[in-house]
């Protein structure tokens, strides 16, 4: 099936979405996701950054759609033709949306452990506005301890479900769900039940807020400072390859290993993730490829080597002395 | 006087029993549909008399039977919405309460059409009393063999059940509703599938309004063509309406589609006019999601045209100048009414009311309610006008479900017809409520 977004054409087997398609065009096309999971069924359809100008429905009907849709849970059709960053209307109705998502959210970056890795920093960052017109109190709730390893900060929520649908789909009993309505939503374990299973630990991975936090890495260390590598060990729960953090020699937390689009490889289990913080625990294969735009590259502990060879290159070829060599 | 072809009979001491409503000639249409006609025929006539969805959208409903999916060996579902939740409309309560048979023999009616085996009668929580005069109404149609095995000696059999909801606006929406039937959180599904495909229990399942449903027993007693001649256009047959507001004579009426919306007001036939003499100023014409018209505009069109009650008519001019039929909840406000204090009566229910999937519709409502608020405590700005008309915008059209443009339409309508009262408001810091329900309120207080 051929489907043009922004102009490029591609062909993708029939039952693929139009945000995988625009994924596999590449990043300049992809629209935003925030709710939108690939490993969880039926997620997605409610944050609405996604959204897209359907121009032309297909070969058959050249209409097109009315209003704008959810481009993770639409269907391409043959011939369609989908508007993302090029429909001013789109980039406006998505500012508008990251607003509504924002306008709850406490902006408490300085203190949240997710800041440096939260999508909502990326996403007000590349589509909201420096102000806010918001101006009554914020939605407040207590913070909840899920067990002694998850902490539950409803106030960060943005109701993205992906945690409900992880406890759905990855663990074995359902424990966790969504309570009251509107904007009083709440994820919740009805009276704080522990969530007693091995893979409970993921819900923090696919949070794509800091709602959802590590409370053995809480308040450790900002994540721009710590080093990712990928490391695995041999694990009879999961598949045991994970991405550990360091500073310095010490393991400060443990991960799934994540995608270009932010997405778990595969769901690891909770003794990889809570209970192997020695670096002798792991088999470790080198640094974790993360993207040029976010902080943590800031470190610029992955092209280290590659990075003084380039400069001294240069040095060399504007007669410096040898970095190495200075006096 | 206009036909009346659902509750010409509601006059009628008791009624809502069998035997009364048999002597009425009361389930004549399943004995000629079960008899003399296939299902395909029943369909046709449907078709033919151009009945659409009475519930608010205004869908065909011929149009909608004819997608319904019949894959062999997958039952196929009716489900009646009678979660009537929609402020300022009624008339589903009314015709349930008085004349429950009409709506059983319309199920029965339909079902045979669609070949459903069982059907649901979804009923909003609030209206429990009501839920138990259809169970009534049902056991005794079991009794009386016009539902169970072999209604009627043929070999079509049919269940009916009644569902009481749990009184949330959002399972009035078809999908939030098949939702809530299953027994889950009443979120509305992400569409497509439809549930024409997969609906109940991913079956193939028709939702249709209470009206709608009663409206398919007249058609097939006198044929759609027949019932087709009623009305104008594409506005057929007869309407129940819910008049409320400050009008001289309250309540559910049955019109023809198509006489005038200033007939409608002034006759002493419906709605006899403004009540204490006043002068009318604006008029919700469909139930509240629908955008709020003044006087000139409802009595007129922009072309100059009077405004007649059909879908047509009162569509005419976008909502640029114009509104929607809707469900027919029909509230109209005389001079001394706050548009303002009105908007933020609206705004607070479909606040309380949002299903919180999705963010537009979440956080929008409640930024709404809170800045109309400001309008109320005399603290709003001119700039928050502004603000109102950008997040409504950005509400609509955004949304899983219609929520969000049922909520975004009266605030986007009231700001394009009575801005001067928003501005009045933020210019003199002051909101003055002069309404005969405030007053009223200070005499006895």
């Amino acid at each position: 099936m051929k489907v043009t977004i922004d102009g490029v054409e591609i062909d993708v087997p029939k039952g693929t979405t139009i945000l995988q398609a625009a994924r596999m065009i590449g990043p300049s096309v992809a629209p935003p996701a925030m709710c939108y999971y690939t490993k969880l069924k039926t997620s997605g359809g409610y944050c609405r950054t996604c959204i897209v100008k359907v121009t032309k429905g297909s070969t058959a009907n050249p209409n097109p759609m009315p209003k704008p849709v959810a481009s993770c849970r639409t269907e391409v059709m043959d011939g369609m033709e989908v508007q993302n960053f090029t429909s001013p209307e789109i980039v406006e109705a998505r500012k508008g949306v990251v607003e509504f998502l924002l306008i709850n959210h406490p902006l408490d970056c300085p203190v949240c452990d997710q800041a440096g890795e939260c999508k909502l920093q990326d996403l007000g960052y590349e589509n909201g506005s420096a102000k806010t017109r918001y101006e009554f109190k914020r939605r407040e709730f207590e913070g909840i301890d899920i067990g002694d390893k998850i902490k539950l900060h409803m106030t960060r929520c943005i109701l993205c479900y992906r945690c409900v649908k992880t406890a759905e789909q990855i663990t074995e009993k359902r424990l966790h769900g969504v309570v009251h309505r509107g904007d009083a939503s709440e994820i919740s374990t009805y009276i704080e039940q522990v969530i007693d299973n091995d893979f409970s630990g993921n819900v923090i991975d696919v949070c794509p807020v800091g709602a959802l936090t590590d409370r053995t890495f809480r308040f450790k260390q900002r994540v721009w400072f710590t080093k990712p590598v990928d490391a695995h060990r041999n694990c009879d729960k999961c598949c045991g390859k994970t991405r550990v953090w360091l500073k310095g020699e010490e393991v400060v937390r443990v991960t799934a290993r994540k995608d270009m689009w932010d997405e778990v490889e595969e769901f690891i289990c909770n003794s990889c993730r809570y209970d192997h913080k020695k670096k002798s625990d792991w088999v470790i294969e080198g640094p974790s490829h993360i993207s040029r735009a976010s902080v943590i590259s800031q470190g610029h502990y992955e092209h280290l080597n590659e990075l003084k060879v380039e400069a001294m290159k240069h040095q060399k070829a504007l007669g410096f002395m040898d970095i190495d060599k200075r006096p | 006087m206009g036909r009346k072809l659902l509750i010409h009979n509601d006059k009628v001491p008791n009624i809502h029993t069998l035997e009364v409503y048999r002597a009425h000639g009361g389930y004549a249409s399943v004995e000629k549909a079960l008899k003399n006609m296939t299902p395909d025929q029943v369909t046709d006539e449907v078709k033919k008399s151009g009945l659409r969805g009475r519930g608010g959208a205004g869908f065909p409903t011929g149009l909608k039977w004819s997608f319904l999916a019949k894959p062999e060996g997958v039952p196929r579902y009716l489900v009646c919405n009678a979660d009537e939740s929609e402020p300022g409309t009624f008339k589903d309560r009314y015709l349930m309460e008085v004349i429950p048979h009409a709506l059983i023999e319309g199920m029965i009616t339909s079902s045979y059409a669609l070949g459903a085996k069982a059907s649901y009668i979804y009923i909003r929580g609030e209206y429990f009393y009501v839920a138990r005069i259809v169970e009534a109404a049902i056991k005794e149609a079991y009794a009386a063999g016009w539902l169970g095995k072999n209604i009627l000696g043929t070999d079509f059999s049919h269940d009916c059940y009644v569902q009481v909801g749990g009184g949330a606006y959002i399972c009035g929406e078809e999908t939030a509703l098949l939702e809530s039937l299953e027994g889950k959180r009443g979120n509305p599904r992400i569409k497509p599938p439809f549930p024409a495909v997969a609906g109940l229990w991913g079956c193939p399942t028709v939702v249709n309004n209470v009206e709608t449903i009663a409206a398919v027993c007249p058609i097939v007693m006198m044929g759609g063509e027949e019932y087709a001649k009623i009305g104008i256009g594409k506005s057929t047959g007869t309407k129940l309406i819910s008049a409320s507001g400050h009008i001289n004579k309250p309540g559910v009426y049955e019109i023809e589609l198509g006489i005038p919306v200033e007939e409608f007001i002034y006759s002493e036939e419906y709605c006899g006019g403004i009540r204490n003499g006043k002068k009318m100023k604006a008029v919700v014409a469909g139930g509240s999601s629908v955008p709020i018209l003044p006087t000139e505009l409802i009595l007129k069109t922009a072309k100059g045209e009077p405004r007649l009650m059909t879908y047509e008519s009162l569509g005419d001019g976008g909502f640029q100048t114009g509104t929607m039929l809707g469900s027919g909840g029909f509230i109209v406000m005389d001079e001394d009414t706050s548009i303002v204090k009105n908007l933020f009566t609206f705004t607070r229910f479909y606040h309380h009311e949002s299903c919180g999937q999705c963010s537009p519709c979440r956080e929008g409502t409640g930024w709404m309610e809170k800045i109309l608020k400001k309008f109320l405590n005399g603290t709003a700005n001119e700039s928050d006008v502004e603000l109102l008309w950008d997040i409504q915008s950005k509400i609509e059209g955004k949304t899983i479900c219609p929520l969000g443009e049922a909520a975004a339409w009266p605030v986007a309508a009231a700001i394009r017809h009575f801005k001067h009262e928003f501005l009045e408001i933020a210019r003199n810091k002051k909101f003055v409520d002069v309404s005969h329900y405030n007053r009223l309120n200070k005499v006895t207080a």
